[in-house]
């Protein structure tokens, strides 16, 4: 087998020094009723020829959302990764190594998760981030129950422009922690007043910018409403390239961002792995979920850099600490700040301009679709488009898929018990998308109502 | 040996590397993107950004420099030996790497329409059934993202079990002392109290005591097997009994699971549920600190209540199914994270699983229990091992061969790394003073562990040797020395600012 090193002289040579006769002795503690003696029924190694064989035939499968017009997002974006990403990220340094608890030997991955929270709390506007969380959804829900902790209040406000995603993944993290959820319904027009649901018993609000049907909104009375009654405004972004040309949660008056990283540096890969952004203000840093990387001073007074602040993790505070979070999203993280590296100020800022200006052309071309109307008063790369009124956007997409189109996903995938949000479908637009994909899109959508 | 001093600071192929901030210059651009042209009107209700954000322009061969020079700062499996206890370090293959990165499976978004994406519902699929076969465990939660996330997420079915059975009196989980930290976090994370079990004498949980706590107030008992001592739990039959004589549930951390794959069912053992960390038993990288994957396997009276979203067999192919009505009988505790879980390490996982087979990967438990057993045997005599053999995959060694040496484990450690090997995990578990957790993986051949052993026995006979101040001083030969965490804490420094990051 070619990723076992030993020959049978090896194994041979080896229990000899241990002075057992056969590697089975070395199980003797197994109980005799539970030691298979054979291999478990399931099939033999394969060669590397014979395994790719059975991707390729898997992968034959998918349409894969290059070799299609493409307009999905819903919290998930396609970007062009540039290709000096992927190659870094699989030099061996970066990509087998450990979580750096040896800071002399990992000094690598150090230095770019400080850069990587610089960059994470330059672009949300914000004093400090951490190291990263496993994707934005539980980043929310962590958010949440921080929230809980440095406010000590129990009540949990959710926009009804969360994603759907974060709404369920926070339920469900804070089910069994004593707080108490109140998620409002899904909001596609914008008109939730969120101003009336804080008050003396809230944690926090938790609203999304861009909203998870497109709106952006202006957070300042919001996050003044909030700190007037002593909550947090916990501010979710799934697209960060949105943060390169729209006012950041920072400067809004947000205590947490969250974010969903995925847009820069990885790619779609189906949805996972994700890579959870979570940044706050330098007042509640000890309060924080999650790895942090900071600087010091070698023995010799070099600047050098170590994980921090680790009173607060599992390994040290075990049931009293932040989170339960180990292993993180590292390597995510590394795709990430690399992206972003290559971006700079200048990149992010002009690939944000050009994903908006893609999506206002989008909103143009489909006002040639007759009844379709965005709906979206606002928006940055995606919005709702309501279809009409007896016109069920799943149907739609289905039949658009028929096409070889990805068009879109249906709100009601996310929301079967809304009738009424049916005939939504949401539509992103991104650098990746041509003239072309719109026109068939939009001549699609004209055969298909 | 001279201190050689340089102008730069450069040593070789040591090569320092300011941040990002500090080498940009406005205006530079490492991606080149299209003009996005005139937009008549925007749609931004105002909210355009104001002032600038402070990124640092590069270009991409800046770029490429500034990460090869850090990535050669680190050391990886690829760099040599890595025997890092409970980490279970091994080869990462190439091909995982590769089938990762074929379009048709990267490049698919989780909300295509099912009929566009029937291959990556069968790779889920099928390595669910790799796994609940291995395991002998009837279902199987694939969306958790982590060892401490399957922890959590198998704690939330048993809750959600005793919930569902009106029996609200269960609020103790009983952790054996020498559990990972996340063991009692998660607990804490389900709304239950943590009550502590300890080992007996032979590192194992104590049974007597462990029965002594069991009660109607507990919910299940957390126990890592192997344990993290490197020994099997022995008389984990009777644990396994006792704890569902009592009405709770075995829920088993299956970080070690390395050590049985293959030949060992997790079913047989009494389990009703387990997490298997893809990135230790499953070869997935563990690319400094992560994505993982911690699928967790189910026994049949926990099945109804894994979390959504899963796959099952419909009429039309595989189906996805998001919402509990989808599926009669489910009763899903919830969602655990966005999206179907951690696809990218699945399919790594699975590519491993179908090179090895069900008879590599009994090899692969059998030699890494070998390796482990090699190096106990090899350095007992001059380190103090905690236990007596046969360990399983991992070898633990306490600091009473330290004794009034002047030198600590830390140092012992770091005095490793000059001779160019990671070191091992230390201060974990903390039932024995000053760990030293060795765990070697079925990776390593017989000369690393040899050249390892060899160095080992030296440098143990150096502590002895009154040395310690050279131990005192290690590392000399890294881009960095030892570092100063105490000051890093007291005045923290989490991000780079305009004019306070000089370098020292
Ligand atoms: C025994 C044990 N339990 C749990 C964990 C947590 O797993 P993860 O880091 O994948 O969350 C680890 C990992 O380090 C471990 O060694």
């Amino acid at each position: 087998m070619r990723y076992l090193p030993h020959t049978e002289a090896d194994r041979r040579a080896m229990l000899a020094t241990i002075g057992a006769r056969d590697v089975d002795c070395l199980f003797q503690d197994v109980p005799a009723a539970a030691r298979l003696d054979q291999p478990i029924d399931l099939p033999a190694g394969q060669s590397e020829m014979a395994v790719e064989r059975v991707f390729t035939r898997m992968a034959g499968k998918n349409l894969s959302a290059g070799c299609a017009p493409f307009f999905i997002g819903a919290g998930l974006y396609r970007h062009h990764v540039p290709a000096a990403v992927d190659q870094l990220l699989t030099r061996g340094e970066f990509l087998t190594s450990y979580t750096p608890y040896q800071p002399e030997v990992s000094q690598g991955t150090l230095q770019y998760l400080f850069e990587f929270q610089t960059q994470v709390a330059m672009i949300t506007g914000m004093e400090v981030a951490n190291a990263s969380m496993y994707d934005g959804a539980t980043a929310c829900a962590e958010a949440a129950v921080m929230a809980a902790r440095v406010t000590r209040k129990k009540k949990i406000v959710l926009s009804g422009n969360l994603h759907p995603h974060y709404v369920q993944t926070t339920e469900t993290v804070t089910k069994h922690q004593g707080l108490e959820i109140e998620a409002l319904a899904p909001d596609p027009f914008g008109f939730e007043d969120l101003m009336g649901r804080v008050d003396s018993r809230t944690a926090c609000l938790i609203v999304q910018n861009p909203g998870f049907f497109g709106g952006i909104r202006d957070l300042t009375q919001l996050a003044d409403a909030c700190h007037e009654v002593g909550a947090l405004l916990v501010v979710a972004v799934a697209e960060p390239v949105s943060l390169g040309l729209i006012t950041p949660p920072g400067a809004m008056g947000a205590d947490i961002v969250v974010a969903e990283g995925q847009s820069l540096g990885m790619g779609l890969q189906f949805g996972g792995p994700g890579l959870g952004l979570f940044a706050t203000r330098e007042k509640y840093v000890r309060q924080m979920p999650g790895r942090l990387c900071g600087q010091t001073v070698d023995q010799d007074g070099k600047r050098g850099f170590v994980l921090t602040l680790s009173t607060r993790e599992q390994h040290i505070r075990r049931e009293k600490a932040t989170s339960n979070i180990c292993t993180n999203s590292g390597l995510c993280a590394l795709a990430f700040t690399m992206h972003l590296t290559l971006l700079g100020e200048t990149g992010l800022t002009r690939l944000a301009k050009l994903n908006h200006a893609q999506a206002v052309r989008l909103e143009q071309s489909l006002r040639r679709v007759p009844g379709a109307k965005v709906i979206s008063q606002t928006y940055f790369n995606e919005f709702a488009l309501y279809l009409g009124d007896d016109v069920d956007a799943a149907e739609v997409v289905e039949k658009l898929a028929a096409k070889g189109i990805l068009g879109g996903v249906a709100a009601s995938r996310f929301y079967p018990h809304w009738p009424e949000l049916r005939p939504i479908l949401l539509l992103a637009a991104t650098e990746t998308n041509s003239q072309d994909d719109m026109a068939a899109l939009v001549s699609a959508l004209n055969e298909g109502l | 040996m001279t201190e050689i001093t340089t102008i730069s600071g450069n040593r070789g192929l040591m090569l320092e590397e300011p941040l990002i901030f500090e080498q940009g210059c406005p205006g530079r651009i490492g991606v080149d993107i299209a003009d996005p042209g005139p937009v008549d009107e925007d749609r931004l209700g105002g909210l355009a950004r104001q002032g600038a954000i402070g990124l640092p322009d590069l270009s991409e061969p800046q770029m490429v420099r500034h990460y090869t020079r850090l990535s050669q700062k680190n050391y990886g499996i690829d760099s040599g030996f890595y025997p890092l206890g409970s980490c279970t370090m091994k080869h990462n293959p190439r091909l995982s790497e590769k089938m990762a990165r074929i379009p048709g499976l990267t490049d698919l978004h989780p909300f295509q329409p099912q009929s566009t994406v029937q291959g990556a519902l069968e790779v889920i699929d099928l390595l669910a059934h790799w796994l609940k076969g291995l395991a002998g465990m009837p279902a199987l939660a694939m969306s958790p993202a982590a060892g401490a996330h399957g922890e959590w997420c198998g704690l939330m079915a048993i809750r959600a079990y005793h919930d569902d059975h009106g029996d609200s009196r269960r609020t103790r989980v009983l952790v054996p002392e020498s559990a990972h930290g996340t063991n009692p976090a998660t607990a804490a994370m389900c709304g239950y109290s943590v009550d502590p079990v300890p080992a007996n004498e032979r590192g194992r949980v104590d049974v007597a005591a462990l029965k002594a706590k069991l009660g109607p107030d507990v919910a299940c008992i957390m126990v890592t097997n192997p344990n993290t001592c490197g020994l099997f739990e022995d008389e984990i039959l009777e644990i396994a009994r006792i704890t569902h004589d009592a009405g709770a549930f075995f829920y088993c951390d299956g970080a070690n699971y390395n050590a049985i794959v293959g030949r060992v069912k997790v079913a047989d053992l009494g389990i009703d549920a387990m997490h298997i960390n893809l990135h230790k038993t499953f070869s997935t990288p563990h690319g400094g600190g992560g994505p993982g994957a911690g699928p967790t396997v189910l026994s049949a009276k926990l099945a109804p209540y894994a979390p959504l979203p899963f796959v099952v067999h419909g009429t039309d192919g595989l189906e996805l199914v998001e919402h509990a009505e989808q599926a009669p009988g489910a009763k899903p505790f919830g969602r655990v994270k966005g999206y179907h879980g951690q696809f990218g390490v699945f399919v790594r996982a699975l590519a491993y699983i179908l090179s090895m087979g069900a008879d590599g990967l009994r090899q692969t438990s059998s030699d890494a229990v070998l390796n482990a057993n090699y190096l106990l045997a090899s350095l007992k005599d001059v380190l103090s091992a905690s236990f007596d053999g046969p360990c399983m995959h991992e070898c633990l060694f306490d600091d009473r061969f330290l004794k009034d040496s002047g030198v600590t484990t830390l140092d012992f450690a770091k005095m490793l790394i000059d001779e160019g090997f990671h070191p091992m995990t230390m201060y974990f578990p903390l039932v024995v003073h000053g760990a030293l957790l060795m765990e070697p993986t079925e990776s390593e051949a017989k000369e690393t562990l040899d050249g390892f052993i060899a160095v080992i026995r030296a440098l143990a006979a150096k502590a002895k040797n009154s040395e310690a101040e050279a131990f005192k001083a290690a590392p000399r030969l890294t881009p960095r020395r030892r570092l100063d965490e105490t000051l890093a804490a007291r005045q923290p420094i989490l991000r780079w600012k305009h004019g306070a990051n000089a370098e020292g």
